[in-house]
């Protein structure tokens, strides 16, 4: 099989991203926030407001009968106020055999209503999305399943979904544990009925306490967890019926200088689903972004 | 739409405005609002001075960037050598606000460090005196 394409850009992708964390960034800009290795599920935590966060995901696939694919996504988020994060997306494929493409994007808002911690912690989130022929599959719902990755690209990017997506995002930490749980509803502007779906997830740092030294690769600087997401139907046929479903390790580092890179493998559960997804993601926050533009034009 | 969905989209606006409801009757003073177990709660590693190192480093990571690099504080946010931060909050009021945060004052919460980074914080924060 010729994986030259794909490996083309994701070469490029993943050069992109260590540019932009290892190189472009300079290091008093360093943050060593530690993300949690998550790749559909939101957790609780909002952007610290006035920091800016810069993570690029990236999935890699092959669908029975289908090319093999990777999407990517680039995403801005950034911490408005305490309760208040907003993120916009670019999104982009490659698909073996076929094109590289731009495929849209997506603006969402998170809002957490509640002061305080609490036994769990609820978040809202909306999201506009514009695409055509995505297969970042930051979110699986309604009857998404792998006969979506075998529409050509020249066909699947013709057909634009304008919708709108809202989530029920539920959080909490228990003994150094997250534990969050989103349940979704996604609606086709052009008509099509709600579709739901949901993931969850759970990780913890591999040691909870810092070490009173700086260094790279000690328990404190990794997290490990679980993730599983799938569809739930749509409004004419709700529950587990014709929808795919994923469940999958994951596991993060964050290297001194604030980068955290993390990988999960996540694997189909039934036939509707591609067999094995490959995730990763590099992430970098830029701590009160603003502040920095401010300083330099004093 | 089927009767699943339809109770789905009730419980979410349930939530959406019970919550806003409880976000509306909050308020920023934070040292009044500790409760008394959380007050007298004891920093497990209190004088430690490998925790206050560690303290130091989270500190420089987290915290440096909003309440300065030698804790004065900055334009808009306080100092942490102020003398309610050193004399009147208690190693538990602290923990208590690091955990819940004051987001109305865009103080996050930093619940994500976990407890044992947060004690180690706050002996650093506690050794600035």
């Amino acid at each position: 099989m010729d994986y030259s394409r794909i490996l083309t850009f994701f070469l490029r992708v993943g050069r992109a991203a260590l540019l932009l964390a290892g190189v472009v960034l300079p290091s008093y800009l360093k943050s060593t926030c530690q993300e949690y290795p998550y790749f559909v599920t939101y957790s609780q935590e909002m952007e610290e407001p006035g920091n800016l966060d810069i993570e690029m995901f990236n999935v890699v696939g092959n669908p029975q009968g289908g090319n093999s694919f990777i999407g990517s996504d680039v995403e801005f988020e950034y911490g408005l106020k305490g309760w208040w994060t907003t993120e916009f997306y670019l999104d982009g494929q490659a698909t073996q055999n076929q094109s590289t493409i731009f495929t849209g994007f997506r603006w969402e808002n998170r809002f957490r209503p509640l002061p305080g911690e609490h036994w769990i912690n609820p978040v809202l989130y909306a999201e506009f999305e514009d695409i055509s022929a995505d297969k970042t599959i930051r979110e699986v719902v309604g009857h998404d399943g792998r006969y979506d990755f075998l529409v050509p690209n020249w066909l699947a990017h013709m057909d634009k979904q304008r919708e709108i997506e809202l989530k029920l995002i539920l959080g909490s930490n228990v003994h150094g544990w997250n534990i969050s749980e989103n349940f979704i509803a996604e609606k086709n502007l052009a008509g099509d009925p709600w579709e739901f779906g949901y993931a969850f997830a759970t990780s913890r740092p591999l040691q909870l306490a810092a070490s009173a030294r700086e260094c790279a690769f000690c328990a404190e600087k990794f997290q490990a967890g679980v993730e599983m997401y799938g569809g739930l139907g749509d409004a004419n046929g709700f529950g587990l019926h014709l929808t795919s479903q994923y469940l999958g390790p994951t596991v993060s580092w964050t290297a001194p200088n604030g980068m955290t890179v993390a990988f999960s493998p996540q694997f189909g559960l039934n036939g509707y689903s591609i067999p094995v997804l490959y995730r990763f993601s590099v992430s970098y926050e830029i701590q009160q972004f603003l502040s920095h533009f401010r300083r330099s034009g004093q | 739409m089927t009767r699943a969905p339809a109770l789905f989209l009730a419980a979410v606006v349930v939530i959406v405005l019970s919550s806003l409801a409880v976000f509306a009757t909050s308020n920023g003073a934070w040292l009044a609002n500790v409760p008394q177990r959380d007050r007298e709660r004891a920093n497990p590693y209190h004088d430690q001075p490998d925790a206050i190192a560690a303290g130091r480093r989270i500190f420089l990571d987290h915290c440096a960037h909003c309440h300065g690099a030698d804790a004065e504080g900055t334009k808009k946010r306080p100092s942490l050598k102020s003398t309610r931060v050193q004399q009147e909050a208690t190693d538990g009021d602290l923990h208590w606000l690091l955990v819940n945060g004051n987001r109305g004052q865009g103080m996050p919460s930093w619940i994500k460090l976990g407890d044992p980074q947060i004690w180690q914080v706050i002996c650093y924060i506690k050794s600035l005196h």
